[in-house]
């Protein structure tokens, strides 16, 4: 059996850090609170006085601290992505994940020694780009998007020395990563441009009785009875009217579960195991950085013996997306 | 924050609610105000999110009590609104056992959203910041139970 892989898990404000932390995470990802990081939403993440606080507590216990910066840089303000490097490095952080090649250049010319990893918005799912990437750029670590099969994860980490790092849980972005523009179609605003799929100002819950209607930026995506369970204000997990029938055409409102797949996952020698949400508050990061603990312990000695608690699932359903969980690409026979 | 404890879901029965509705709404609107003045003397919120919250008008239902606090930001100090003229700027209801398991951050709002025990209405960006100002506030730790936990 390979050794375990790290868990890292999202954390979008102090106490989601500890709270990461405490249950078992090996290393947290965070963001700055600015349009540098793919999860700039109000009132979220950290600034340079958290983010010291952060990393002393992780660095206390013996975890990691992954910053990311995976947007990609404005036009005439390619600076403060510089900046935000710069001041990643400063802080001490264990690694930045970056998205934008620029950017990657930038990082590897000015912080030589500094531990750099290609964020999921960088959308390599081959070995070839991410082989590049290790070479142009000296990249360690890559994410891969959540559209590969675990069959085409294998075949990466057979054809490269960068470690890898798959989504284990959360909320899933159906389109190949760092490359959907639905958002934008919508509102005008996408992840890559300003760091959040349909920012919360666009979005209205509008409640009518019996239902609830959800509006992006004015236009219907979805709507929901009174006892059906709900979903984030995507596009891609709206429904649609495709000839004659409505129905959610891309992706439902559901999240990516691969505790029944854990084995295979550790078995063809991924690296990392990476939880979503760092919109998410303390609670989630709570309950899904014990579960996979858990999980992940249990595979520990051989894992001869692992099976999938139910008590396990039933946590993890509880705080998904739609209720519901999915292997995602994972098991999809698609190539 | 405390394991030894968990917040059961639960209901009260409907009479409750009904009872509720009878009942003067001010006791519990200056319970919530105080509360939340108590944390801006603590200095637990940050200066830059107050300061968009200001004269905005929100709105807390408690479902299952028949309850309703409606409360606004202005100069630094939280207010109660007796008898509010306008449609909130953001507004909540939920039944009490789904406020009692947020303010123990033994939920997430997005768990309680999902599974429809939450309901936000009016400005969805307004709801995001005071979601992430809440949940960036530092609890003091408690001093832990001699209890098993679990
Ligand atoms: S619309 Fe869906 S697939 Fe596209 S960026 Fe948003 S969450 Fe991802």
């Amino acid at each position: 059996m390979s050794p375990l892989p790290d868990l890292i898990c999202p954390a979008g404000s102090l106490p989601a850090l500890k709270a990461a932390v405490d249950n078992g995470a090996d290393a947290v990802y965070l963001g700055y609170k600015n349009d540098t990081n793919a999860r700039n939403f109000a009132g979220l993440n950290f600034d340079t006085k958290t983010m010291a606080d952060g990393i002393r507590y992780a660095h206390g216990k013996g975890r990691e601290v992954l910053l990311a910066i995976n947007t990609f840089a404005q036009a005439g303000r390619v600076a403060d992505w510089q900046k935000a490097v710069d001041a990643a490095v400063d802080q001490g952080v264990d690694a930045i994940i970056l998205a934008d090649v620029g950017l990657l250049d930038y990082a590897r010319n000015r912080h030589p020694q500094q531990r750099l990893h290609l964020s999921v918005q960088g959308s390599a799912t081959s070995y070839e780009a991410i082989n590049f990437c290790q070479r142009e750029f000296g990249v360690r670590r890559a994410v891969l998007p959540r559209v590969l099969t675990l069959a085409q994860v294998e075949h990466v980490i057979k054809n490269t020395t960068v470690e890898i790092e798959v989504f284990g849980f959360g909320s899933l972005c159906v389109m190949n990563e760092g490359r959907c523009w639905l958002s934008s179609y919508a509102c005008g605003e996408s992840p890559n441009t300003v760091g959040a799929c349909s920012p919360a100002k666009y979005v209205k819950w509008d409640k009518q009785p019996g239902r609830m209607d959800t509006r992006l930026n004015g236009v219907l995506i979805d709507r929901f009875g009174d006892d059906e369970p709900a979903g984030y204000p995507t596009l891609c997990k709206g429904r649609f009217e495709v000839q004659g029938e409505t129905y959610y055409a891309l992706e439902e409102p559901t999240s990516l579960n691969v505790l029944p797949i854990l084995p295979d996952i550790i078995k063809i020698g991924v690296r990392a195991i990476k939880v979503e949400g760092r919109q998410r508050s303390p609670a989630y990061v709570t309950q899904v950085t014990r579960t996979l603990r858990a999980a992940l312990d249990a595979l520990k000695d051989g894992g001869e013996r692992y099976h999938v608690k139910p008590a396990w699932q039933a946590e993890l359903a509880k705080v998904s997306e739609g209720s519901q969980a999915t292997l995602g690409a994972y098991n999809r026979p698609w190539r | 924050m405390n394991a030894n404890f968990t917040i059961p879901r639960f209901r009260l029965p409907a009479f409750v609610a009904s009872l509720g509705h009878k009942l003067p709404q001010w006791p519990h609107t200056l319970a919530l105000v105080a509360a939340l003045n108590a944390a801006l003397k603590m200095k637990l919120l940050p200066e830059s999110e107050l300061l968009l919250l200001e004269d905005k008008l929100f709105r807390v239902r408690v479902n299952d009590t028949g309850g309703e606090a409606s409360y606004t930001y202005r100069n630094g100090m939280f207010r109660p609104v007796f008898r509010p003229t306008r449609e909130p700027d953001l507004a909540f209801a939920a039944n009490l056992s789904a406020y009692l398991q947020l303010l123990a951050r033994q939920e997430d709002p997005d768990t309680l959203f999902f599974n429809r025990e939450l309901e936000i209405t009016g400005d969805t960006e307004l709801g995001l910041i005071v979601k992430n100002m809440l949940d960036a506030i530092e609890l003091p730790r408690l001093p832990r139970l001699p209890l098993t936990s679990h």
